[in-house]
């Protein structure tokens, strides 16, 4: 193994809480490209080396080869919840409290719950084992990731329902991509490997389509790249922290890795759904840029009166999934739009503002009166970027 | 919406038509990441599957794993000579499998071998028509060197250009965490740490544009136009008046932030003064000292030809200046902006005031 040329005196340790567990995160494209079978790898190693390893829960349609790693892990029973006359089977987050092992394994982190468990989502039910000071390791595919909503669905056509919000996913203390083919992963599909014969022809026909996946192992790689980037800018940070104090540190030296100045975003949030693609994008760009981001609304007066109940309700949604996303938000209240937006961008310091392209009236209507306009000659040492209607890039050449 | 996306098949058969193997690479970030594992398992699989495999080339010590692996294949017997080992690339060549494995792709041969370095050797096995599986590590590509001295002060010794890893049919990343145990325990120091992380997007990222070339050959074969890459393209558009330097500037550091791609265009118009002229020539050197991919348009409607451009190099977010004074021609018909943002419905717009 190479050595680095330059050497601190000691690794500092977990980013965050020490006591509570870390998180590795096998990330994938698609069903089948063997995250399971890589993580289940890795808990045997674990346990080689006499780490107390438990399966938490584990998808029981796994491949036999799959189901042989898991054999000799002790499995902790999984619960089952009755459901409109129906049962169904959860992972029991109680019993692995109560079981306490150092590591646990636990299959497909977006799963949601059915009615009627502790928690709604199984990336909560992880929560729980985390703060309690268990290592997790768990499984997701990369269209999960909240802010690649709009992406996803560009490049797919396929909106995915079952999301995990980014600060979830960024709490990670390892992403480790789990790489396949799309040659290999449609040939495993054909001879049924994946899913049985019938799913496997519905599933080629629609999902697994070798362009459909290329694009998302593409972004599966660049996911993987900006987790193991982000970590890395942590790291130096806390090692600049070291440095002050004991001097020894000479990671300066390392290169590639840039600071700039901080970057802090402001999102204008409409009651139209056309906020959630903002949403999802300044969310994606604040994260590219390890920048602030806040949200905020600008109400004619303090009631709301100029939006209809239902609208009232829409904006409250929005705001709501910005929340979710952990961004800021905040309604303002002024007559002029672009005057009380920019106000505020300069208390809270921003460098960019994002503004969609439908507001309420169409964006003729917004153009109409300027706003965009507005903002740009009120802030003109901020960027401001109108954002994509990223439904609207698909189609054909006409040759 | 129509679904316009063609056959996935229509590649593959095109490319086991035109009669040479194909090669597929497994890339990893560092040594034990666990590449001759993965190499060795999906030869274990075909074999299994009834393909004809041999093993060509491996590592001088393996692990009882690999070991039985490797004689479950079968290997035909490296060439030795003064402390160096090749591939029996004639022998290979008369026991002619469907697929050979080469494990450690970047090893020269020794000093009196035909071809000196061992990827020559896959080149020629792959032109026999013999698939090749092989392994390499990104410190050992010849581009990444500078890269890797940087990094740990010294070149790799042994190396494939990244013209030859470029032209695989196949490249799958092997990826493993850092730090094996989840727990943290094992010893390292920061810097090395940061190394290895640097040397761990480098990987990916060369992989995710590997693939992100792949895609667009396939879609352009098959005549699918469409924004599938995900990679963030940024286009800075170019007038005389703009701060082209500010855009500029600010487009290649986002560029970098998202390891994006950076163009600049400017539209060639019939009524630009002498001095407008000589303020473009002047933006297109900076736009060239900033690494832009730089492109000079033609046509009678600026905006169209922008957004054409836009299309075609899948461009994400557009760069544009917006004069703050308003004229009496932006009054009676609307800025360029305006108009602009009214048509690049797909693509993000960012406004920079001059």
């Amino acid at each position: 193994m190479l050595k680095a040329s330059t050497s601190a005196s000691s690794r500092i340790d977990a980013v965050s809480d020490p006591a509570r567990g870390r998180l590795t995160i096998f990330l994938g494209y698609a069903a089948g490209v063997g995250k399971t079978f890589q993580m289940l790898t890795l808990a045997r190693d674990l346990q080689q080396r006499g780490i107390d390893v438990v399966v938490g829960y584990f998808e029981p349609h796994a491949r036999p080869e799959t189901m042989a790693l898991a054999e000799g892990l002790e499995t902790i029973p999984r619960k089952t919840i009755p459901y409109r006359g129906r049962l169904f089977e959860e992972m029991d987050a109680e019993a692995i409290l109560a079981r306490h092992p150092t590591v646990a394994v636990v299959d497909e982190f977006p799963h949601t719950n059915v009615p009627g468990s502790a928690r709604s989502k199984r990336w909560e039910d992880v929560s729980v084992l985390l703060d309690a000071g268990i290592d997790v390791l768990t499984t997701m595919n990369v269209q999960h990731v909240e802010s690649l909503n709009d992406e996803i669905w560009q490049s797919t056509g396929v909106r995915v329902r079952e999301t995990v919000p980014d600060w979830i996913v960024k709490q990670a203390d390892e992403v480790v991509l789990v790489d396949l083919t799309p040659q290999a992963l449609l040939n495993r599909l054909e001879r049924g490997v994946v899913y049985a014969p019938d799913r496997a022809q519905k599933a080629l026909q629609h999902f697994f389509r070798e362009s459909t996946l290329g694009a998302l192992r593409e972004l599966a790689m660049r996911q993987t790249a900006l987790a193991v980037r982000s970590r890395v800018e942590n790291q130096v940070q806390r090692v600049d922290r070291v440095d002050r104090v004991d001097q020894v540190g000479q990671v300066d030296q390392v290169g590639p890795v840039e600071r700039v100045a901080p970057e802090r975003l402001l999102l204008l949030v409409a009651a139209d759904a056309s906020s959630a693609a903002l949403i999802r994008r300044g969310r994606r760009v604040a994260d590219y840029l390890h920048a602030e981001c806040a949200a905020v609304y600008v109400a004619k007066t303090p009631e709301m009166s100029e939006l209809p109940r239902a609208d009232r309700q829409s904006l409250e949604r929005q705001l709501t999934f910005a929340r979710r996303l952990r961004i800021e938000t905040r309604v303002l209240v002024g007559s002029d739009v672009a005057l009380t937006l920019v106000s505020f961008a300069r208390v809270y310091q921003a460098t960019q503002i994002f503004v969609s392209r439908e507001e309420r009236g169409g964006l003729r209507m917004m153009l109409g009166r300027g706003l965009i306009q507005r903002i740009v000659s009120l802030a003109p040492d901020m960027q401001v970027t109108i954002v994509a209607n990223r439904g609207v890039r698909r189609r054909a050449v006409s040759s | 919406m129509p679904d316009l996306r063609p056959d996935p098949e229509a590649l593959l058969r095109q490319a086991e038509a035109d009669g040479r193997g194909r090669l597929k690479v497994f890339l990893g970030y560092a040594p034990g990441v666990g590449k001759s594992f993965r190499l060795f398992d999906e030869g274990r699989r075909r074999h299994e599957r009834g393909e004809d495999v041999v093993v060509g080339a491996v590592a001088l010590e393996l692990n009882a794993d690999l070991q039985r692996v490797v004689q479950q294949l079968g290997a035909v017997p490296m060439l030795e000579a003064g402390g160096r080992r090749a591939v029996a690339v004639d022998a290979v060549l008369a026991r002619h499998p469907a697929v050979c494995l080469v494990d450690d792709l970047a090893r020269d041969n020794p000093a009196q071998a035909t071809r000196p370095k061992r990827y020559q050797d896959v080149a020629a096995l792959i032109d026999a028509g013999i698939s090749v599986l092989t392994s390499i590590n990104l410190e050992e590509i010849d581009e990444q060197q500078p890269f890797i001295e940087q990094l740990f002060g010294r070149r790799s010794a042994e190396t494939v250009p990244q013209s030859f890893i470029d032209s695989a049919d196949e490249i799958v990343v092997v990826d493993a965490p850092e730090d094996p145990s989840p727990l943290g325990e094992i010893a390292g120091s920061d810097a090395q740490a940061i190394a290895l992380a640097a040397l761990r997007e480098r990987a990916l990222l060369l992989a995710a544009d590997a693939v992100q070339r792949q895609l667009d050959d396939y879609l352009r074969a098959n005549r699918v136009d469409a924004s599938w890459g995900t990679q963030e393209r940024i286009l800075v558009c170019m007038t005389p008046r703009a701060n082209a330097a500010a855009m500029l500037a600010s487009g290649r550091r986002n560029a970098d932030r998202f390891h994006g791609e950076l163009f600049a265009v400017y539209v060639n118009q019939p009524n630009l003064t002498a001095e407008d002229r000589s303020a473009l020539a002047r933006n297109v050197m900076l736009a060239r000292a900033q690494h832009a991919d730089v492109s000079i348009l033609d046509g009678h409607d600026p905006i169209a030809a922008i957004l054409e451009f836009a299309r075609q190099r899948n461009v994400t977010q557009l760069y544009v200046g917006h004069n703050l004074r308003r004229t009496w021609q932006t009054r009676v018909t609307g800025s360029l902006l305006d108009r602009l943002i009214r048509r690049a419905e797909g693509l993000d717009v960012r406004v920079f005031p001059h």
